[in-house]
């Protein structure tokens, strides 16, 4: 009885479209939660962010940051791809599906969401070897990269790089050799000084790395020659199984380059990244020269798979960060709170994630590897083939570029 | 002095064309053909070849590159205001200016690291070392960012870097400065190497070298800078190349064998002049490229004269002579070889500075003399 009062009082508050749209209602309701509720979603919200610590600088970045809800949509999704795909490959690594070195990023994904957002297609990006979650958010495919970790033809560079050696237009890797990469960025800087299309190279490092002499080198002349290098140390507080108090004499990692301009910021908070990251690459841009940022951030994997990372530091220690400060939980948080998504449509990201890395591991683990003749390709660049020796003088792999 | 004389380099071959001279008897020139005297409308002869030294030859290379490609640049210490460290840059900076002629500070590591960014993103550096003694400080950037760079990225980064600068031994600069790195450059896939002994290598290859899209390494040497050779007509040309990975028969014989690079070249043809006169007929291979190598031309010279020596600057654990030993014996050469393949090479020892202890650390005329007349028994 009641039932039926209800619904009659329902059919008479809708009006006459009432009806029909009360029958499509019912229908799209199972697949459409999310746009049923669109209109009652906020389109964008402003937070309140961590201020920087400065070096050299008058100002910093804005306290404050708008998020649409279609950036944080995206932010979210992105940095949930990156954390499943980092999972998935510390699965694939125990099954021994991967092999060799393989430097999870899990924990850090709003310093390379947070950097990708903030900056433009045509800047570049050069990292360490802690590369897969760069190397999303530069563009290359889940699946391409998972390929690439099990080493087959389908990798983003056809199983020739590995985990350490991504590529793709205007990301630079992906290098091994500590800090090696340092110079490198800043030469990138030079060239883009030099073709003069307004340009930024964003060259990254670790704590770990920070300690190195090229880098010291670099900050001189980058600094001497103004180029628009915007030096990025993510401090994820522990160079391999070294805390930054047993390595560095300063850990601030920011006030590091001296006479370059730094700023210290908190890496766990993707709008703070964002917000600092504009801010840095504007410096550059207006000519400044370059400029130093530090991104506060912790990895929750040890240095890489070979390592449990909990004999130089406690569990609880990584079980504080994760509750804490965990970067997604901290975006899911503000969405929720502030009307930008329910939890609903989140989780349904989470799905759409899911399934996108079950299917690039799927792809990732049976794809082929790459034919042996890829052996000897690749050696030069844009020159006639040639031969190339293989274990003894019978065994010949022809080389193409 | 200097002035005119520069400007009788570039009269002289005009001041032949109009004085008519008849052509020279070995000349490195090219004789114009017929048609070609009919179609400038006047009778010309050979044109006279001139004498360009080592260090002038790398200037108008690098002069020549500059302007042909914007994307080159020369950076390091010393290049650019002070004209070089051996004045191979000179005048370039005051040509080209601070973009194109950069000054560095003393950091290997750094501005090697930097130019090798450079190249991947677009540019064409030259990256000079006032010693290769000084590159062991920048080595990691060389093998690691740019020899192997263009393989682990499954070719879609080229780094197209020229690496130059003296290597080997000098005059009095002890064992710190002498070193020669030519096995440990040849040893690492992806990088190209070259060491030209003449002028005409010197232009032809850093020229080359400049145009090639991959890192090359060029080890040149300090004291062939001041040393003038006969330079053809065909090689002051703007677009003259000498090609990467191809050797050069300096003088053809038939008895034995003598294969080398850089500045050693000269005492092989030293000691095959001497060599002559005992009725001794030394074919003298100048290799130019050290990687990739020219084998096939050292195989067939030793098919035609069955007897091998290798002369180098260099240590001889590792060395380009043991490689080249190893590669004739792997080949069809070693069937025509009659006695063992000899290797000459600078002392297994960090060069001491006392003169007369310098002087027998490296490969002389004499000691080269001696290998051949041991590997031909007489």
């Amino acid at each position: 009885m009641r039932k039926m009062l209800l619904a009659a009082l329902s059919r008479v508050l809708q009006g006459p479209a009432g009806a029909t749209a009360a029958a499509a209602g019912r229908t799209a309701s199972r697949v459409m939660v999310a746009s049923r509720n669109y209109a009652d979603f906020a389109s964008e919200a402003t937070f309140e962010i961590k201020k920087c610590d400065l070096h050299r600088l008058e100002e910093g970045p804005s306290t404050t940051a708008v998020m649409t809800r279609e950036e944080g949509l995206h932010y979210y999704k992105t940095m949930q791809t990156i954390r499943r795909m980092e999972l998935k490959s510390d699965q694939l690594y125990k099954q021994k599906i991967i092999r060799g070195f393989c430097h999870l990023y899990d924990g850090q994904e709003a310093c390379c969401v947070g950097l990708e957002v903030a900056i433009k297609p045509t800047d570049h990006v050069i990292t360490a070897y802690r590369v897969h979650g760069f190397t999303y958010a530069r563009g290359v495919p889940v699946r391409e990269i998972l390929a690439e970790l099990t080493g087959r033809k389908g990798g983003c560079v056809k199983g020739k790089g590995g985990s350490m050696h991504m590529y793709t237009k205007n990301f630079y890797g992906g290098n091994g050799i500590v800090g090696a990469q340092v110079p490198l960025g800043a030469g990138i800087a030079l060239a883009c000084k030099y073709f003069g299309k307004n340009e930024v190279c964003f060259t990254l490092y670790g704590d770990g790395a920070a300690n190195q002499g090229q880098i010291f080198e670099t900050y001189n002349m980058a600094a001497l020659w103004k180029l628009p290098c915007v030096f990025i140390c993510e401090n994820n507080r522990y160079g391999m199984g070294t805390s930054v108090e047993r390595a560095a004499a300063s850990t601030d990692y920011y006030k590091r380059g001296d006479f370059i301009p730094g700023l210290r910021v908190d890496g766990m908070d993707v709008l703070c990244v964002r917000e600092a990251t504009k801010f840095a690459a504007e410096h550059c841009r207006a000519g400044k020269g370059p400029i130093l940022m530090e991104l506060q951030t912790y990895r929750y994997h040890g240095h890489s798979m070979s390592d449990p990372g909990i004999s130089y530091r406690t569990r609880e220690e990584i079980q504080e960060v994760r509750s804490k400060s965990d970067p997604i939980t901290l975006l899911k948080d503000r969405m929720v709170n502030n009307n930008l998504a329910s939890i609903e449509e989140l989780k349904e990201i989470d799905v759409a994630v899911r399934k996108e890395i079950e299917e690039a591991a799927q792809f990732a683990t049976t794809d082929p590897e790459p034919p042996l003749e890829e052996l000897g390709n690749h050696i030069y660049f844009n020159e006639p083939p040639f031969e190339v020796r293989g274990p003894n003088q019978w065994i010949r792999y022809k080389s193409v570029s | 002095m200097a002035a005119s004389a520069a400007a009788l380099r570039h009269l002289a071959p005009l001041g032949a064309r109009l004085a008519r001279l008849p052509p020279q008897g070995r000349a490195a020139g090219r004789l114009l053909q017929p048609q070609q005297q009919q179609r400038r409308g006047i009778r010309l002869s050979a044109p006279a070849p001139i004498q360009v030294t080592v260090r002038d030859a790398l200037n108008q290379a690098l002069d020549e590159e500059l302007e042909r490609d914007e994307r080159v640049f020369l950076l390091g210490e010393e290049v650019a205001q002070y004209d070089g460290a051996y004045k191979v840059s000179r005048g370039l900076w005051k040509k080209y200016g601070d973009k194109r002629v950069i000054d560095t500070p003393i950091s290997e590591m750094g501005f090697t690291g930097i130019a090798v960014g450079a190249a991947m993103a677009g540019l064409r550096p030259v990256c000079e070392f006032m010693t290769f003694n000084f590159s062991m400080q920048a080595i990691d950037q060389v093998i690691n960012s740019a020899a192997k760079t263009c393989y682990m990225s499954a070719g879609s980064i080229a780094v197209p870097i020229v690496f130059r600068g003296p290597n080997g031994a000098s005059a009095g600069v002890a064992a710190q400065h002498s070193q020669c790195f030519a096995a440990w450059y040849g040893h690492c896939p992806g990088l190209k190497v070259v060491s030209p002994w003449s002028s005409e290598d010197a232009k032809g290859l850093l020229k080359a070298s400049i145009r090639d899209d991959n890192p090359v390494v060029m080890l040149e040497n300090e004291l062939l800078y001041g040393v003038p050779f006969e330079i053809s007509e065909q090689a002051q040309s703007k677009d003259f190349l000498v090609p990467i990975g191809k050797a050069k028969i300096e003088r053809q014989g038939t008895h034995v064998t003598l294969v080398s690079h850089s500045r050693p070249v000269g005492h092989c043809l030293e000691a095959a002049a001497v060599l002559a006169k005992e009725g001794v007929e030394c074919e003298v291979i100048n290799l130019r490229t050290i990687r990739p190598m020219d084998i096939e031309t050292v195989e067939a010279s030793v098919v035609k004269t069955n007897h091998l020596v290798t002369v180098e600057g260099g240590w001889p654990q590792f060395g380009v002579g043991a490689e080249i030993c190893a590669r004739i014996m792997e080949g069809s050469a070693f069937n025509y070889l009659d006695a063992p393949a000899v290797r000459v090479t600078g002392a297994d020892v960090p060069m001491p500075y006392a003169k007369n202890l310098e002087d027998n650390c490296i490969p002389q005329v004499k000691d080269i003399i001696f290998a051949v007349k041991k590997t031909l028994n007489i």
